[in-house]
């Protein structure tokens, strides 16, 4: 009897398929591609660390170190990583880089990928420096040209394409160099420069790996020694990776999750049309739930072709993927079908075609034998007052919430996804009762009738008012929220300048360079801001407890704050970024104590209040203090901000270095600062907002792409449910239009009710996305990112206008001969 | 007879519409030619599948002739485009369907005003309302078709076909989907409120007794005019059988 039915049902039924097709397509494609993602991490998973064994720590080997790593043996590779202005004498350009200063043949497993591709090889035996390939096309630079770093020139030997283990996205923090370590300019390690020193090995066989991995452990609980195996950079990718699946994946759930809406749409007007029919099978004997199974097998198999088609179409799709995603990978992802991911996809699929079917379907068994004789009188039980219903709802929010904590693998974010979705739907689902309500509660009766036959038909019996603000109202949500965040994170570094205060910064001054560094910049006119000296130090005691007990103790969480490199500075006041919020800066003066005032979360990380005890480690040198104070710091401010800070005199004698920050009102005098700075301390490296502003501005564009790539699974999914409604109400729209031409309505004014009806419905859909967005974007900026919400109100009449339009095309799609048919039909009632 | 009810409201002449499936052709309608005066009313009657509601269609202007032309009100409708007959309808015509064909998503009093809506003129509301009443339906003015029963709704396509003042109403088996007794019901108010309005009626019908309350029968067999006695009475042992 299902398939019989159905054969007359195909329209109807092809288009609760499509609306599935994407969301099954998004998801087999995630998961496809996290499994071919799983498989290049563990099939690359030596060249991820290039080696079989590294360490690093943030000064020189010492030489209990070093007599180690000469006993460990192997092939072994050395490099310093420091962050030093480039500059480029034949266009004068500087820049801020990460340089790579590297000896032997690292790495051991991979290669770079370099143009021409030999620079990678030869780079340590000719001395000549290899760039990333973005920084040589914005200055313009070739193999040949030559690069400064320090005092040193290096003939630029090739560009470097891909590194193994790094993705391209860690070019955009900062352009790499390689240099040769034996060409290296030793005045850039000197104290202050944030330098790194690795060592890497290949060794013969895992037991002289885990060996070796075991005796430089042992190590890393004195000095600070950082030890990574290939079982360690898989883990952390896998980790990272991990990550962006799951919020990938979860993006697709939501594209699935409007297919889902579309379905309930399409077959809540089906059951509609079957009424007389499941009247008719009543009469004849069928029982409710016979009636009910008819229908629900009907969609159980137009779901289970959706969900095929949608897996085949996700096989297809995430051959995109690994372009699309291509920043962020460190591999290289092989395309292949993904079996496992295709049957998940199919399941989840069918299961979800089933479930957001039933909803209306449940409808069907509340039809009585009486409606075949007299449908008219019949009036259905309100639906909150079915427990079945309500059962389904909740099967739906579970079968959501347990895919969110199956995707993420975090109970907490599969609640908030769950919770937050729900929030949500409900929301644009009660805006748009809303709308409808107040649309004819306030019907506005002096209009024209066309203008209030397209208002009317939002709130008539059969419309599609709430399917379609949930579908368009989701993806315009989704979309304008990404926008805006983006708008906001770059506006409030942008904010920065606005205020007027310091634009730029200058840092890893050395003492007998600062008094220089002030002239230079005087000398170009520019205002010397602020000049603050800065000590590296690190803890040694926390209230009577050693950092290495600490360090031993397994009830202790997060450890970090205990073990880090601090860079502290001395001052008599607060600067205009702090606020005191308890004790008294620089404690009350007496009893002879050497206090120093921390920032609120670091004193909230280490457990310390006002009076606690601290041991400081200044470079060898113990310095015991008392917390006098402890601020709340702005820290988005282009100065500089301390986790700590020390009296005046208390760090005097300390070694230290400088940081100076300047305005500089123009592009012009940035070079001029830069070159000038660059020529005269070669040391010393700078930063501006305008670099700042477009590193952040790469980064966003680049997180926003893969964002926008996956949100347009939901928008396609919007607009198929809309062609979906439009063409499932077709039949009720072509009754009424050739009607309205029988009584004299002329095609012009029966296309305008129909576009003035999807304009509306897009405005709303629009303007509810569009409110939502502006909700969520806050939010996050608020409590995620805790920076001022900048709104974009230039984003609204975008949104609308796109919306609304995109809502028109998409209805005249689903539309199609509406309002060309004769009306002679509707005599012959042909229809 | 007055001067005005000498006026030729509409005039069918030679009319044939032949549909064309594949390399067949069907006559449906076929040089088939009458006339009706202001204020006057005729059935055409026939079996099933004689052309009786491609032959309204067609005096309606919902579709065009293949051949033979149709005259409502002077104006020759084989010159116009659908555009201008939807115009023509619009100032002239009213319709009652066999299957009521009220839009389903307006209310009764919206749907009676939709002809006045379109024609953009003021006082839709009032006249609906009025007739509404009229027809006996002043309390359901906001139920919706599918709330309203059979009858009511064939009520409603009444006041709905005389809104706008028509010179001629087109019905097409307006008792057909209703019961005897609603049925006679409906006839009555039909012709009451045709003769109110002094509207010309061209009526479809099976209904013996029904086209034996027009002034003239027209009856159909195969698209073609078998007779039309515009004076004789049809009986129960008339020719043509509904």
């Amino acid at each position: 009897m299902a398939w019989r039915d159905g054969r007359s049902s195909t329209r109807h039924l092809a288009l609760f398929l499509a609306s599935m097709v994407v969301g099954v397509a998004a998801l087999v494609a995630i998961e496809s591609f996290r499994a071919n993602l799983k498989n290049a991490v563990e099939s690359q998973a030596r060249s991820l660390l290039g080696a079989d064994l590294q360490i690093s720590q943030n000064s020189p080997f010492d030489e209990r170190v070093e007599s180690l790593i000469d006993s460990v043996g192997g092939e072994q590779a050395r490099e310093i990583r420091f962050t030093s202005m480039a500059y480029f004498p034949g266009t004068h350009d500087t820049r801020i880089t990460q340089v790579r200063a590297q000896e032997g043949a690292f790495p051991f497993y991979g290669s770079l990928e370099t143009n021409p591709p030999e620079a990678g090889r030869r780079f340590r035996e000719s001395r000549s420096a290899l760039l990333d390939e973005r920084l040589m096309l914005q200055f313009g630079m070739a193999p040949g040209d030559s690069v400064w770093v320090g005092t040193r020139s290096y003939v630029i030997g090739g560009a470097l394409l891909r590194i193994p283990g790094e993705s391209a996205m860690d070019a955009l923090f900062g352009p790499r160099v390689y240099i040769p370590i034996a060409d290296i300019d030793s005045t850039l390690l000197d104290a202050g420069s944030r330098v790194r020193f690795y060592t890497r090995f290949r060794l013969t066989d895992q037991a002289a790996v885990d060996a070796a991995a075991d005796r430089f452990k042992a190590l890393e609980t004195e000095g600070g020694i950082n030890v990574s195996t290939v079982e360690d950079a898989s883990d952390n990718w896998s980790d990272a990776l991990g990550n962006l699946y799951g919020f990938l994946s979860l993006l697709g759930f939501m594209a699935l999750l409007l297919g889902g809406i579309g379905v309930a749409g399409a077959v809540h007007a089906y059951t509609k049309e079957k009424v007389a029919l499941v009247a008719t099978l009543r009469c004849l004997g069928a029982r409710t739930v016979e009636a009910f199974l008819i229908y629900l097998t009907q969609a159980a198999a137009v779901g289970l072709v959706a969900a095929v088609l949608g897996a085949t179409g996700g096989m297809l799709v995430q051959v995109l993927l690994p372009d699309v995603l291509a920043d962020f990978l460190p591999v290289d992802v092989v395309v292949e079908a993904q079996w496992i991911a295709v049957a998940i996809g199919t399941v989840i699929g069918l299961f979800a075609s089933i479930v957001f079917a039933t909803i209306p379907l449940l409808a069907i068994r509340r039809v009585p034998a009486l409606a075949a004789l007299r449908a008219a009188f019949e009036r259905p039980e309100p639906w909150f007052k079915d427990g079945m219903r309500w059962f389904v709802l909740l099967v739906v929010f579970g079968a959501v919430t347990g895919y969110a904590i199956w995707t993420t693998g975090r109970w907490t974010i599969g609640l908030w996804f769950a919770a937050g979705v729900l929030a949500v739907f409900l929301c644009l689902a009660g805006i748009a009762r809303l709308v409808m309500w107040a649309s004819r509660r306030y019907f506005p009766s002096s209009w024209p009738y066309v203008w209030r036959q397209g208002l009317a038909n939002l709130y008539r019996p059969n419309n599609h008012t709430t399917v379609l603000v949930l579908a368009l109202g989701l993806g315009t949500t989704l979309i304008l929220t990404v926008y805006l965040l983006q708008f906001t994170l770059l506006g409030s570094v942008q904010g920065l300048d606005a205020r007027g205060g310091a634009n730029t910064i200058l840092f890893d001054i050395q003492g007998d360079q600062i008094a220089g560094v002030e002239q230079t910049v005087r000398d170009l006119g520019l205002p010397v801001e602020e000049v603050t000296p800065v000590v590296t130090m690190r803890l040694k005691e926390v209230k009577g407890r050693t950092i290495d007990e600490i360090r031993d103790d397994s009830t202790m969480g997060h450890k970090w704050p205990f073990v880090r490199e601090y860079r502290s500075t001395y001052r008599d006041t607060l600067t205009a970024s702090e606020t005191v919020v308890s004790g008294a800066w620089h404690g009350s003066g007496s009893g002879g104590r050497n206090y120093v005032s921390l920032e609120e979360e670091i004193a909230e990380g280490l457990g310390v209040e006002v009076g606690d005890d601290l041991v400081i480690d200044v470079q060898g040198v113990a310095l015991p203090v008392t917390v006098g104070s402890v601020r709340s710091v702005e820290w988005r401010q282009m100065s500089s901000n301390f986790f700590m800070v020390f009296e005046p005199g208390l760090l005097s004698q300390a070694p230290r270095f400088y940081i100076l920050a300047t305005r500089v009102a123009n592009e012009q005098e940035a070079a001029d600062l830069q070159r000038a700075v660059v020529q005269a301390f070669p040391n010393v490296s700078l930063i501006d907002l305008d670099l700042i502003l477009r590193t952040a501005g790469a980064i966003l564009d680049r997180i926003a792409f893969v964002i926008r790539f996956m949100a347009l699974f939901c928008i396609a999914t919007g607009l198929l449910v809309l062609i979906a409604s439009v063409s499932v109400s077709r039949l009720q729209r072509l009754r009424e239009s050739v009607l309205l031409r029988t009584l004299g309505a002329s095609a012009k004014q029966i296309g305008a009710i129909l576009n003035i009806e999807q304009a509306l419905l897009g405005m709303m859909a629009a303007i509810t996305g569009t409110l939502l967005s502006f909700a969520v974007s806050w939010a996050i900026a608020r409590f995620m990112f805790e920076i001022e919400w900048i709104p974009s109100w230039g984003a609204i009449p975008v949104a609308i206008v796109s919306v609304t339009t995109l809502t028109i095309l998409f209805g005249t799609l689903g539309r199609g001969a509406t309002v060309r048919r004769p009306p002679l039909e509707v005599l012959r009632n042909e229809l | 007879m007055t001067e005005s009810s000498n006026t030729v409201v509409l005039e069918v002449r030679d009319l044939t519409k032949t549909y064309t499936s594949g390399d067949r052709e069907l006559t449906v309608v076929q040089d088939v030619s009458f006339s009706l005066t202001k204020g006057s009313s005729a059935a055409i009657v026939g079996p099933s599948g004689s052309g009786k509601t491609t032959l309204l269609g067609l005096c309606a202007g919902l579709d065009a002739p293949s051949a033979g032309s149709v005259t409502l009100n002077q104006i020759h409708l084989g010159a116009l485009d659908e555009e201008a007959r939807a115009r023509i309808r619009s100032q002239h015509v009213g319709f009652v369907f066999q299957t009521f064909q009220l839009l389903p998503t307006l209310t009764a009093l919206e749907n009676v005003m939709v002809p006045l809506e379109l024609r953009g003129e003021r006082g839709a509301a009032e006249r609906a309302r009025a007739l509404l009443t009229r027809v006996g339906l002043g309390e359901r003015l906001t139920h919706y078709p599918s709330q309203l029963s059979g009858g009511e709704q064939q009520r409603v396509a009444l006041a709905r076909a005389f809104v706008n003042r028509p010179l001629i109403l087109f019905a097409d088996e307006p008792t057909g989907n209703l019961d005897a007794e609603t049925g006679r019901i409906v006839e009555d108010l039909l012709f009451e409120l045709n003769r109110e309005a002094g509207t010309t009626l061209l009526l479809v019908t099976h209904n013996l007794e029904l086209a034996s309350r027009t002034q003239r029968i027209i009856s159909l067999r195969g698209g073609v005019v078998v007779s039309d006695d515009e004076a004789e009475r049809v009986n129960g042992s008339a020719q043509v059988r509904a």
